[in-house]
């Protein structure tokens, strides 16, 4: 567990140290949540002020809320694992005295911890200036919401290494990579509101372990759900984590059996 | 004597200076051979774009299922904005997209075997890794554009021929222009890609969708200073009729070529003087 500790913290550190990159992706993903916001309270004004249960302020708020947690959860995918797979390294990553996944799950709390602070709060203030947004004002729900948030990117991070680790047996993964981000955009509900989908694709998503990536968090944080409702979409959280826990273990195992690493 | 000799030691074909024409059709003739070579991933990346493009129009179609128009147009005609922005986007992705990774190559130190080479950089970096797969965006965003104008009620008259022609290609001038500035910027803010990507993602986001959505300090920046919205709003106007918002009325439409030289002097001289601004990062 200190060794768990001391990876987080290292992985805070290492990515503290991009400053250019860090206001780089923070100016970035503030004019993309002002495009997103315009286009959202656009369509919610011609509506007539309220569309499935947003009105203009619970829009923005959706919006930035959405920007905040884009960093952190990594939602354009990651190759970096499937990387090593491919060059070999990942048998320096086996041998070492910690487990792959608990090594790898240090290292992406802590960059996302870093990631969620430096990249998700300013994005938060931009949005507060110019939309405006709300949050909600018991502790009750900030408790369940950061759970929530930290649940979000736990599930994001082992789909996404599910992905990675299809590399020990396809010889290209980014065409995967690239579906996979395109559909995780679409039905985790961070380019629109689940609850605006059809009916159909509203059930089809909710099946899927998505919705725990963006939307609960979203909605934990932003008061659509009080604190007794956030409660079992926490639950659904939980239930995927463990599901896909276990199948990305055993997809490491077929594949640490698989795997032939040439040179020395 | 000398000056004699001088001009019978003709040089053999093979000496001769290659002409950038030829340069260019041999360049991207070989990358266009080294990647048909691998058909089941070159298939795979096509499809994946093709689903890319998709999944970003369905949010459009979402929100244009729960109310009847967004930012005065109606679905078909969103549409016909989407399939001429994903064409313009498509083609400047297509030849410009990999400077975007320009960064990598300076931490690299790559960018000095570029350097050395008698072949302009441009040229090289946007041959480089040209992705046969970005045809997929091109393929997409025609057929949506056929498909929504027909359904649009496209009337054309020989004006609004030459805009559907001359349209995707000064939207794919002004978006590639972009590209090239964000790549000339990143010579000075080698950390700062992302930076980059809020006017060259971003320009393609605003362009793919009815301007009339953005505020008006929005849209004024998206018009005057990246000039997104005259590559698929504006002439969608033009070719259906419609009438624009404030800042943009229904002639801006036709504004894309002379717009597109303007933007792209200024990209030559910005990408001269980071060119001209780099010393070298690597070893």
């Amino acid at each position: 567990m200190l060794a768990f500790g001391r990876i987080v913290a290292a992985s805070f550190r290492q990515y503290s140290t991009y400053r250019v990159a860090t206001v780089a992706g923070v100016f970035t993903n503030s004019i993309f949540g002002l495009i997103r916001a315009s286009i959202l309270l656009a369509a919610i004004s011609t509506a007539g002020g309220e569309l499935r249960g947003y009105d203009a302020l619970q829009a923005a708020t959706y919006v930035w809320l959405g920007q905040a947690l884009l960093a952190p959860i990594e939602a354009f995918g990651t190759r970096e694992v499937a990387e090593r797979v491919h060059e070999g390294d990942i048998a320096v990553d086996l041998l070492r005295p910690m487990g792959f996944l608990r090594l790898h799950y240090a290292r992406k709390l802590g960059r996302s911890a870093f990631l969620l602070l430096a990249r998700g709060i300013p994005p938060m203030l931009v949005g507060a200036l110019l939309t405006g947004i709300t949050l909600p004002t018991d502790p009750l729900s900030w408790l369940l919401g950061l759970l929530a948030v930290v649940l979000a990117i736990t599930v994001a991070f082992l789909a996404d290494l599910i992905v990675n680790l299809t590399a020990f047996w396809l010889v290209q993964t980014r065409g995967l990579t690239v579906v996979y981000t395109a559909v995780m955009n679409l039905l985790s509900g961070f380019l629109i509101p689940i609850a605006w989908f059809p009916d159909q694709l509203i059930a089809l998503t909710r099946a899927t372990p998505f919705p725990a990536m963006v939307q609960t968090p979203i909605d934990a944080l932003s008061g659509r759900l009080t604190p007794l409702e956030t409660l079992p979409q926490v639950g659904i959280q939980v239930a995927w984590a463990a599901v896909l826990t276990v199948g990305a273990w055993l997809l490491l195992r077929a594949g640490t059996r698989s795997l032939e690493v040439q040179g020395g | 004597m000398a000056e004699s000799r001088r001009l019978q030691a003709r040089p053999s074909p093979a000496d001769r200076p290659v002409s950038l024409l030829r340069m260019v059709a041999t360049l991207y003739g070989s990358r266009i051979r080294s990647q048909a070579a691998f058909r089941a991933s070159f298939l795979m990346d096509l499809l994946g774009q093709v689903l890319i493009v998709g999944t970003e129009f369905l949010e459009l179609w979402v929100i244009l299922s729960q109310v009847d128009v967004l930012g005065g147009m109606t679905l078909p005609q969103v549409a016909v904005v989407y399939g001429l922005g994903a064409l313009a986007f498509g083609i400047a992705d297509l030849l410009f997209g990999e400077i975007d990774g320009l960064s990598t190559a300076i931490r690299s130190g790559k960018l000095e075997t570029l350097m050395v080479r008698p072949v302009p950089m441009l040229l090289q970096i946007s041959s480089l890794d040209l992705s046969l797969r970005r045809l997929g965006r091109i393929v997409v965003g025609l057929a949506m554009l056929a498909t929504a104008l027909a359904i649009a009620g496209f009337s054309p008259t020989p004006a609004h021929l030459l805009l559907v022609v001359l349209a995707p290609l000064a939207g794919a001038a002004i978006l590639g222009a972009l590209f090239t500035m964000a790549g000339a910027m990143q010579f000075w803010l080698v950390d700062g890609r992302e930076f980059a990507n809020a006017f060259t993602y971003g320009g393609n986001y605003v362009a793919t969708n009815p301007g009339a959505v953005f505020p008006l300090p929005l849209r004024a920046f998206f018009t005057f200073v990246i000039p997104a919205t005259l590559v698929a709003y504006t002439p969608t106007l033009a070719l259906l009729d419609l009438t624009g918002p404030a800042l943009l009325p229904q002639w801006t439409g036709w504004l894309g070529a002379p717009v597109a030289i303007l933007i792209w002097i200024v990209a030559a001289l910005l990408w001269r003087s980071g060119v001209r601004h780099y010393t070298g990062a690597g070893g």
